[in-house]
Parts: structure tokens; sequence; C-alpha cells
């Protein structure tokens, strides 16, 4: 039985082959392999939702999934946010203006987050976003300035 | 926290995986990842292999069966909360199912999963007693259904013999208009619960209950219904003392103790979110 | 003033958002390797043997040291760190690794090195240590009862310090008070639990011998003399850096074992070596803050004025000192601050357990104090049938006596003196803004419908910017960029953006014109790093008198060069210029004219370099103050505590940056949540941890987090020249006081007292249904 596999995975846009561990964790594998390290790894345990990406545009935790499992799949990660010409997404904007980021760990999984959270709630009510963002801990902001980030956030997308 | 090494493998149909659990040796079944990997991750598991059950399509779906809903085993949790037929019908299990973690683990989190990994306090595990779920379950002598309230076989351990999955569960409804709650006490938002009550009523037009369902969930290994508090329920006509009185009942019942929380205290959760889930559901009646 | 004061977009955001930020696990080197630990599952025991034949068996695996290993390269062993006091009586130091003994679950005993981190954990699991079971002691009162197992085998007992805090009379106070009431309080605090976890990165340049330590470390000085005093190098060999720090509060100022050791297994495996701590690891191997009993009396008159407070606290210190006796001695000194005391004794005794060493966590030691006169103030209030708000106001210290000389002194010696601010009217504005006055009306009417209503304040004054400097060179460039080096550390406080402005607001009031660059002991000799609430007195007033110094050199130079009077002149982002008009000199340039032509004498007889280091000492301390008025509900059937609505007014002086300073406060209200109702670091009675992952042991989300409300009140101190006075940690100082006092409100039917922090549901329903008896 083999210990790797070739595998095949869309990441923020780009195709990108390799040949991983089977034990490896999808997080690891973006890290790692991919060099993306804005996906951060606060827990390892599925609580802290520092790891979170967009599978196929839906929230997951990386680190409860194997990098296999990702196998012809489409990742965005925090990196595949911005504008490839500049600039950052609306939903970044709004983090600088409201003072969502602290120590800017958590919130690579707090955009992804919220990334999905707004496309599919685009007039959330700030008790939506605060249960929205639940699954992601923050030791430094109180949440308050990521809240209102969020509902910022909204605001400019719907312009 | 890495996981330790295994063989990985990923069928497509249910009969490699049945052909699979049937070769390996110290194997374990990956649904939706969100509990069999953090017990990886922390080295709390260390299968041989892995046998990854993401690619049989064939387990995901959601069917009205007559007076039922049959869900296939891989269903996510996310497509059981936004499924219309589930809201409409099931009203019990789609506001049980928002409880379930945060939307990150729904989206990967599997019906089935959660019932084989039988968590005292998961919610859907809940769901299925309350609702006196039917799981079928396949393996290399065929397949059976399973009533659920013989699935827990102990703690955190279910009826499933070597070589078995579980492939679909059969949720019967409940006649149109009736009441449901299900209330969960937690220490925040998406955690499991400390305990959880499940409540479905049926009424006539007067106010008697017809028919009833207690589930209280986290007080035991498995999660248990309030027979006493249900034979009760039946024939008797709605009130607060009534749904007082089966809460108190509720408090009777027999609750584990554990370093994290006691039974008395799981007992006074067990009357009081018992209470409430009764007086929620009638109410629930009354609007239809 | 141009820049400071304003809410400037920060200078750290862009890089983070686009998660292109450098932590310590985003290092890479090439032939990097990765470590694990092998780390006790005792709390105490003996080690017999150690093999790790089977894990360095292992492919993949390039070392596995232990003790003996290493201890030929170590100058000394034992990280000794503890801060002066002359109350110690033990010395109980961290060794590098375990050896023949092991103290408390998750210690040290080996380092594993392989190629990762997944293979680096098989290999661990394979080192094969024979341990002798021993008695350990878990509860830091039982450490001190004559009977109690010894949580060091080699120690006579478990008391590590006693020292006692006082002034005045007490006895005396005592005696003729109208009133003395006791109480008898637990408080615990837990872990740190930043999201980034603990790391370290180690290379040695063997062709320059020069060890260098990536760290997610607060205190990058600290540790590298640590490293020099423990490898026997000299500080030109050592160089520390702190890459992006995912949050420090506290614990990552102390120097850690895995720090040495993976330096260590750098240098002796000629390859970088990298070690990231996991969450079970920050649970088990980071210190952490834990329990304090209290036991605790006080007087007062008959108009419900302090007469005196007395009594003595124990305090769990854990197995070994990896800060000194700090905590406790923050915790007794600040029960009195605030408010006027006339006689004061607290005794202190430190008690050594089988757990890991305690040390400070945001707050440090000073909610427990707050906690304790809050407490007692109720307790008054309560027996005296007084408004809690008025007792308060009676023993507050009126504006019109500061600056207040206390009769307390600091761990340093010198007398606490409270420098500024307005205590009443902080009181007064965040009753104002909680309805205070209209509240009994607003808990009747809930009582009616079955609902039980509580609210609760709690003043707190904690001291911050803690001296005696903090270091910080500002250096123009040939280019006109404008560099800043610290010694000061950042862990997501904003201490870029902070420096920026403060530098900017004298050279050129554009903060994307400054570069600053924190926490490398390559760019500047000296520093003390984060703690305290310390950067923006500390840091910031060096920066402004050296940017001060570059300005007026500046100007002088281009006085000189323009030939107009200083008093003429202004910066503009690079360009100086002559007020009102085109004449300008590039800022760049002026750098250039007094940086040396070979041969050519310096213009206007000036000194070379447009740069400034400052080490400004400020011994006295600021303090910083306020008022929180918690307003909330009880669930008395299942015990839930629902925050409805939390108001702060609080002063740290001149504000530098509103938005900053808010995000600072609503983070520390966060965490002062967690302490209230959440977050508890429960062990068993064999010391081994009960709460150990992050589903057991509770951080706050989004969704326990109430509405809250800041007030602001600015009484600048004196102190330093920007009057600014520190915040970071000041959010959770008084909201475990704030909130026991309302849930005691909420449940005052029942006859409830509060007496401890955390507490839980369970706890509720327990003091509820002993409450009805």
């Amino acid at each position: 039985m083999s210990a790797s596999r070739a595998i095949s995975v869309s990441v923020n846009g780009v195709r990108r082959d390799a040949e991983v561990p089977v034990r490896l964790t999808l997080a690891d594998f973006l890290r790692q392999q991919l060099e993306l390290t804005g996906t951060h790894l606060g827990c390892e345990h599925g609580v802290c939702g520092a790891c979170t990406v967009l599978l196929d545009g839906r929230s997951v935790r990386s680190c409860l999934m194997l990098a296999v499992q990702a196998n012809g799949r489409a990742i965005t990660t925090v990196e595949g946010l911005a504008p490839a010409d500049g600039g950052l997404h609306p939903l970044q904007e709004a983090f600088r203006e409201h003072h969502g980021l602290q120590c800017g760990f958590c919130t690579p999984g707090m955009l992804t987050t919220l990334v999905e959270f707004l496309r599919d709630n685009p007039e959330p009510t700030a008790e939506q976003v605060r249960v929205a963002i639940s699954g992601n801990l923050c030791r430094c902001t109180g949440y308050q300035g990521i809240v209102e980030a969020a509902l910022g956030a909204a605001k400019r997308l719907r312009a | 926290m890495k996981p330790p090494r295994f063989d990985y493998h990923d069928p497509q149909t249910v009969p490699e995986v049945i052909a699979l659990l049937g070769k390996l040796e110290n194997a374990r079944l990956l649904a939706g990842g969100q509990s069999l990997m953090p017990m990886l991750n922390m080295r709390l598991a260390a299968p041989d292999h892995i046998v990854d059950l993401n690619r049989v399509a064939e387990l995901a779906y959601i069917r009205e069966q007559g007076d039922a809903l049959l869900i296939g085993a891989m269903t996510r949790q996310r497509d059981v909360e936004f499924d219309e037929r589930v809201r409409a019908r099931s009203p019990l299990m789609h506001e049980a199912v928002l409880q379930v973690g945060h939307r990150q683990t729904r989206n990967r989190g599997t019906i089935g999963g959660s019932l084989c990994h039988l968590d005292p306090s998961a919610e859907l595990v809940a769901i299925a007693a309350a609702m006196d779920a039917i799981v079928t379950v396949q393996g290399p002598s065929g397949a059976r259904d399973i009533p659920f309230a013989q699935f827990p076989a102990g703690l955190m351990t279910s009826a499933l013999r070597e070589g078995e999955l579980v492939t679909s569960v059969r949720f019967p409804l409940w006649r149109k208009g009736h009441g449901y709650a299900f209330i969960e006490f937690s220490r925040r938002h998406g955690d499991f619960a400390i305990v959880s009550a499940a409540a479905l009523l049926e009424e006539d037009g007067a106010g008697k209950i017809t028919r009833a369902s207690l589930t209280l969930g986290g007080i035991a290994p498995a999660p248990v219904r309030a027979r006493d508090a249900e034979k009760t329920l039946a024939g008797a006509r709605a009130s607060a003392e009534l749904f007082r009185e089966a809460g108190e009942a509720c408090r009777k019942l027999e609750a584990m103790e554990d370093v994290h929380v006691t039974a008395a205290y799981r007992r006074q959760l067990a009357a009081v979110l018992s209470r409430r889930a009764l007086e929620k559901a009638h109410e629930r009646v009354a609007r239809n | 003033m141009r820049v400071i004061g304003r809410a400037v977009p920060r200078l750290e955001d862009e890089p983070l958002l686009k998660g292109e930020g450098r932590f310590i696990d985003d290092i890479r080197l090439p032939g990097m390797l990765q470590a694990a630990f092998v780390r006790s599952p005792h709390a105490h025991a003996a080690i017999k043997h150690i093999d790790s034949a089977a894990a360095r068996a292992l492919p993949g695996v390039h070392a596995v040291y232990t003790r003996a290993d290493l201890l030929p390269h170590l100058a000394t062993e034992f990280m000794v760190v503890g801060l002066p006091s002359a109350s110690y009586k033990q010395d109980l130091n961290r060794p590098a690794l375990a050896g023949d003994e092991v103290v408390h679950v998750g210690q040290a005993v080996a380092i594993v090195v392989a190629d990762d981190r997944y293979i680096a954990e098989d290999a661990a699991a394979l080192v094969d240590i024979d341990y002798e079971a021993l008695p350990a002691i878990s509860d830091c009162r039982a450490a001190l009862t004559a009977s109690a197992p010894k949580a060091h085998g080699k120690s006579p007992h478990n008391l590590l310090a006693e020292f006692d805090m006082g002034y005045g009379d007490v006895d005396a106070a005592f005696k003729k008070a109208a009133h003395v009431f006791r109480e008898s309080l637990w408080q615990h605090r837990g872990g740190g639990h930043s999201i980034e976890c603990r790391g370290a990165v180690a290379v040695h340049d063997g062709m320059e011998d020069r060890l260098t330590l990536w760290s997610s470390t607060q205190m990058p000085h600290a540790a590298m003399r640590l490293l020099c005093d423990m490898l026997g190098r000299d500080e030109n060999q050592v160089r520390v850096i702190t890459p992006d720090v995912g949050g420090g509060f506290g614990p990552k100022l102390v120097f850690y074992p895995e720090d040495v050791v993976t330096a260590l297994a750098a240098v002796l495996l000629k390859r970088p070596v990298k070690w990231i701590e996991d969450r079970l690891e920050h649970f088990v191997a980071t210190t952490q803050e834990r329990d304090q009993y209290w036991d605790v009396e006080v007087a007062v008159d008959r108009e419900a004025r302090l007469l005196g407070i007395r009594g003595g606290l124990i305090h769990d210190h854990g197995a070994y000192t990896a800060r000194g006796v700090n905590l406790p001695y923050n915790s007794a000194e600040n029960v009195p601050l605030g408010y006027e005391l006339p006689a004061y004794r607290m005794n202190v005794k430190v008690a050594l357990t089988n757990k890991v060493p305690v040390t400070p966590v945001r707050g440090a030691g000073h909610p427990q104090g707050v906690f304790v006169m809050e407490r007692l103030l109720d307790r008054v209030a309560r027996e005296l049938k007084l408004d809690r708000a008025e007792v308060r106001r009676r023993n507050l210290v009126p504006a019109e006596k500061m600056p207040y000389s206390t009769q307390l002194k600091a761990r340093g010696g010198l007398t606490i003196v409270l420098d500024s601010g307005d205590y009443p009217k902080c009181q007064r504005e965040a009753l104002r803004l909680a309805g205070w006055d209209d509240f009994p009306r607003r808990q009747a009417a809930a009582r009616r419908a079955g609902r039980h209503l509580g609210i609760g304040l709690a003043n707190f004054v904690k001291g911050t910017g803690r001296g005696p400097f903090e270091s910080v060179t500002v250096r123009v460039g040939p280019s006109g960029k404008v560099h800043v080096y610290s010694g000061a550390a950042a862990m997501g406080q904003s201490t870029k953006t902070m420096l920026a402005q403060v530098v900017a607001e004298q050279l050129g009031a554009d903060i994307r014109n400054i570069s600053v660059t924190t926490g490398d002991t390559g760019t500047i000799s000296m520093g003390l790093g984060g703690s305290n609430s310390r950067q923006a007195v500390m840091a910031g007033t060096s920066a402004h008198v050296a940017a001060s110094k570059v300005r007026e050199k500046a100007l002088q130079v281009a006085s000189h060069a323009l030939e107009v009077a200083e008093a003429d002149l202004e910066i503009d982002g690079r360009t100086i210029r002559v007020k009102g008009s085109d004449v300008t000199l590039d800022l760049g340039r002026a750098a250039r004219s007094i940086a040396g032509t070979a041969g050519y004498t310096l213009p206007g007889g000036m000194t070379p370099g447009l740069e400034a280091t400052e080490h400004v000492v400020i011994d006295a301390m600021a303090y910083t103050n306020g008022t929180a008025v918690v307003e909330l509900e009880v669930d008395v059937e299942t015990g839930a505590v629902r925050i409805e609505k939390l108001v702060f007014v609080h002063d740290c002086g001149r504000i530098l940056h509103p938005v900053i300073v808010e995000g600072q406060l609503i983070g520390g209200v966060a965490h002062g949540i967690g302490n209230a109702l959440f977050e508890w670091m429960r062990y068993d009675e064999n010391a081994q941890p009960i709460t150990s992952t992050l589903a057991d042991y509770l951080l706050i989300t989004s969704t326990e987090m109430p509405p809250v409300e800041l007030g602001h009140v600015e009484s600048p101190t004196p102190l330093n020249p920007l009057g600014v006075k520190g915040v970071g940690e000041c959010g959770v100082v008084p909201i475990a006081a704030a909130v026991a006092s309302a849930v005691e409100d909420a449940l005052s039917l029942y006859n409830v007292r509060i007496t401890r922090a955390p507490i839980t549901p369970a706890d509720i329903v327990t003091l509820v249904a002993e409450g009805r008896r």
C-alpha cells in the first residue's frame, strides 16, 4: 500500500499537482507543499477555525481534512481573496477600516468564513454575523471590530 | 498534533466498501471527519487503515418515502439544514441540525458519521431517538434494519457488526401540524449540548395530547426516551402543570457523573429542558 | 496634533489581511528539520531510564537528545529568571530538559528532531521512558500542610516564598471599627491561549559562529541573554528575532526549555531546527495563571468608610519559578488601589504544586486584587444597606487629592503614587451610561415576569508603563525614509503603528514614510519587550524624544542649508519646507549632508547622522483606571448567565489612537468575561489536567460577547511627555468583579453570595438551591 498519492487540486484558481503522504492534512499541504502560509493552525482539533478555507466555495476546517480528499476539488485560501491586479477584497478593506484584526492570526479563517457567509447572506444582522463567526476564535479583538467589518463589507458588496 | 501512519482507501461504491472492510484489519471509516480527524490528530485513534466514504456518491441523498424521510448516510448536515422538505416535514430535525457545531462543521459532517460516533451529547443522535429512526446497515451478509433504540450498544459504541456500515436512515414523520421543539443547554453557541430535550406532540383540536415523544440527550451514554413521562402525556390535556410534572419525571432519570458535569446538574437540566421543550412544542401545535 | 490622536490606518494590516504575515511557523529555511518534544505524562515521577534507540532508528529521524546529551554543551543547565525578591525560600529553576525527576505533566524530557513533524511525533511515541510515579501535590492550600507530598523530592517543603505587605496600624483599625466583615474568596485565572501557540526556529551559521533564533516571544533581549548564559556565548554570537506574533498575552514573555533546546539542537546538528508548539502542548507546557485563595477581613466605620483590610492569600506558583513572585505581589498590592485605605496588611504565601509554572496572563494578578476589594465593598454595602455605588463614592480617592501617594511600594521599592485620574468621575459616567439609577425599576419589572436581572459595578486602578526604559532608535535614511528600531515587541497590539504615529508627529506626519522594526536584538542593543501594558508609555516616550531630537537636527540642517530660521520650517512627508513657500530640502538630502564626505567638514559644526537613540528612564508607573458596569440576566433553573450590556469607562491618559485603544479594551473585556464565567484550567487531585483541549477549556466566541459601550476620560499623566498611560491589559481587570457583583444582585432574592471566579451555571444552580433552603 502506497504511503503517498498523486493529487490534482485547484488552489485559488491555479491547478496544482502534487504527490502527498496520505496522512498529510489539507492544512499542511497548503502551508508546506504549496507554501501558502496564510492558512494558520491554532488547535488542530476543529475548534479555533484559524485553518478555515473554502472547498468548492464552502468553508471547512482544513486541519480536519486530508490533502488526498481535496483531489479534484477547488480550494480558496486567504491568498486567493484579493483581486489579481492588486488592491483588496471589499471584506479585507472593511477589516482594515473597522479594526477587525489585531495580531492577524485568526484573520484568514475569519475572512474565508465571512466570504461564504456574505455570499449566502448579503444583508445580515449583527446577530447573524455573530452566529456565523461563532466557530472562529479570536483572543485579541473581542469580536466587535470583526462584526462591524462584516456589516461594513456587506454594505460595500451590495453597493 | 499530526495523524499517525495509516493506509488510505477511497472506494466509490458500497460493495467496494464492504469488500474492504471484509479484508482489512483495524480499519476505520472516515465520513465527515469532524469527529475522527481530531482523534487522529490527537493520536487518540490509531487505525491501520482509513476507508474514506467521501467518494461513495450513492450514499448522499434525501428522499421522501411516503410518511418518512430517507437520508443517505453520507448526506452532509448542511444539506439537511437547507432542505425544504426537512424544514417542512421534520422541523424538529431542522431545529436540531442548526445547533450542530458551526457552519464549517456542518459543511463536512454527515448524518451517518454523527450517528455512528454516538457522542452522548450529539443533537442528531437525540433526534434519531426521538423520531424512532430506522438505521439501515449493509455488510457481508446483506442489509438489515436496526430500530434506533437498539442502535447504541454502549458508550460511543454502535450495534454495527464487523464489516458493516450504515447506508441510510429512515425518519418516520409526524402528522402535519405536529408540535416540536429541540432545546439544548450548552456553554457556548455550537458546543455539544450538556443536556438536550427533544419534544414531539400531536394533539386533537381540543388540546388533548394524542401522541408524545420526549427524549433527553446528554444524560446517559445514549439518548433516553422518557417513556414514563410519555405515557403520562398521551391522552392528557396539555397544561403547564402537566408539563411541569413531565419535567419532574425526567429529573428521576439516571444520569451520568463525570469530571466535567455532575449527575445532579444533568438531572436538573433534564427536568427544566424537558418542561420547556414540551411547552414550546405545545405552543407550536396551537399555532399550526 | 497631526497624527497622534487620530485613527490612522494600521501599518500592520495589509500583509496580515492577505495572508502574507510571517509568523514563526511560516519561516522556512533550506535544510530545516522539525522537532517534537517527549513530555512527562506524570505530574511527579522519578526518571529511571530513557531508551531512545527505537526512536533514533526510525527513518527520517536525525537525533533524539536528552539531558545527558545536552549537558556537555550547556554552560549552565538552569534558567535563572526570577525577578529579585527577598521573599524566596527556595530557588527552583527550570532545567533545559528533565534530569532524574519530572515535576509536572508536560515537562520536557527529550527532543526528537526529524525531517518533518509527522515523523518527529512518530518517533517521540517510540521513546521509552521508565518512570516511577511519585506522590503529586495538586492543591496549593494542601501543599502548605505538614503532610503534603513535596512537589520536588529534594525540597524541604512546598513554600516557595512568603512576604507581608502593608502599612498603618491595622489591628488598631480593626479594634475601633464599627463593623468588621470577613470573606473567603477563591479566584482562578487560566491560560493565555493566544490563537498562535509558541514556536522557535534556530539556525547556526557555522562560518560566523552566530546563532539566530526566531521566537514567538514578547522579550527578545531577555531571550538573547538567557541563550548566551546557557550556551556560553557572547551577545554578538546570538541574535533573537521576533517574527509576527499571533498574540502573546503574557506567557510568551517567558523563556522556555524548548527555546534553548531547539537552539542547541540546531548547533549540534548543523541544520536549522524548527519547533512549533501545538495546542495540546500549550495546555501543559506554557505558563498560565491559576488559583488564589484569599481569607480577608474589612473594617469600616459607621459611614462605610474603610478603616483597614487584613488577611492572607495563598497563591499557586506551579512547579518552578519561571518569572518570580510578581503575580501575587501585584494581587496584594492592587487591593487598596483607587480607594483611601488607612491601614492594610496582607500575608502572601506562594506555594509549589506539581503543575506547569505560573506567570502573568493579561492582567497579571491585578484582577484578583480588584476582585477582593470590590467583593468586600459589596459586602459592606449589603450589610449596611447602602447603595453599592455610594459605598464606593465614599471611599474613592477624590480627584483633588491627585497625585496621591499611597503607602505601598512597587516591587522595585518605589512608593506607589497615583499620578493622575478622576476616579469618581469615571464611576459617575459609567453609572450614567448604564442607567444605574433606573435599574431597580427594571429589576422589579423583570422579577414580576419571573426573570432575574442583576447589575454590578467594579472600579480598578492598574499600574502601567513599567520601567525602567525601552530603547528606540530613529534614523533618517538617505532616501528620506524614516527607520525606527525598538526593543519593544509587537504581538498584535499595534506597536508598529503606535511608534510610527509618535515618530511621524515629529517627522513629516506620514506614517507610511516610517518603517518600524521591533523585537530584533540585531538592530538594537537593549530592550525589555512587551508586558505590563508598557510599550506606548515606555517605547512611545523614547520614540517621542528620539524623534524630537532628530526633528531638531533636521531643522538645524535645513536652517543652515536654506538660510532661514528654524521656526520658519516644517516637515511634510519627506520634505522640509519653508512655511508658506516652495523652498524645500529633502529629508534624505538633509540626512546625506551630515553623513559625512571624506575630508570635508560637516555643515554648521553639527554632529554626524540624522538619528538618535533614546532609553528614557521612567521608574514611576502611570496608573490607568476605570469603572465597569455589567447588567445581566440569570436563568435560575439552568444557571445560565447572559450579559445584556456592559459599560466600561476608562482613563488611559492621552489617547494616541482611539480605535486601537478601543480594540485593546474590548479584547480585554472579552478575556475578562472568560475569567468571570468560562475559563477554568482544571486539574484532578493527582495534578493531572482535566481540561486539556479547547473543547473543554472555554474561550468565548462572538456569541458570548455582549454589546460593550465605552466611555473615555483623559487625565494625561505628568510622568511622560506624551501624557500617555498603558491600556493593553486594562479591559480585563474589573470584569470578574463586576460580573460577580451583578450575579449576586440578580440572585439577591435567594441570599446568594458570590465568592469565586469563575462562576459556572452548575455553581449558580447549587447556590440558588442552598439559598432557597
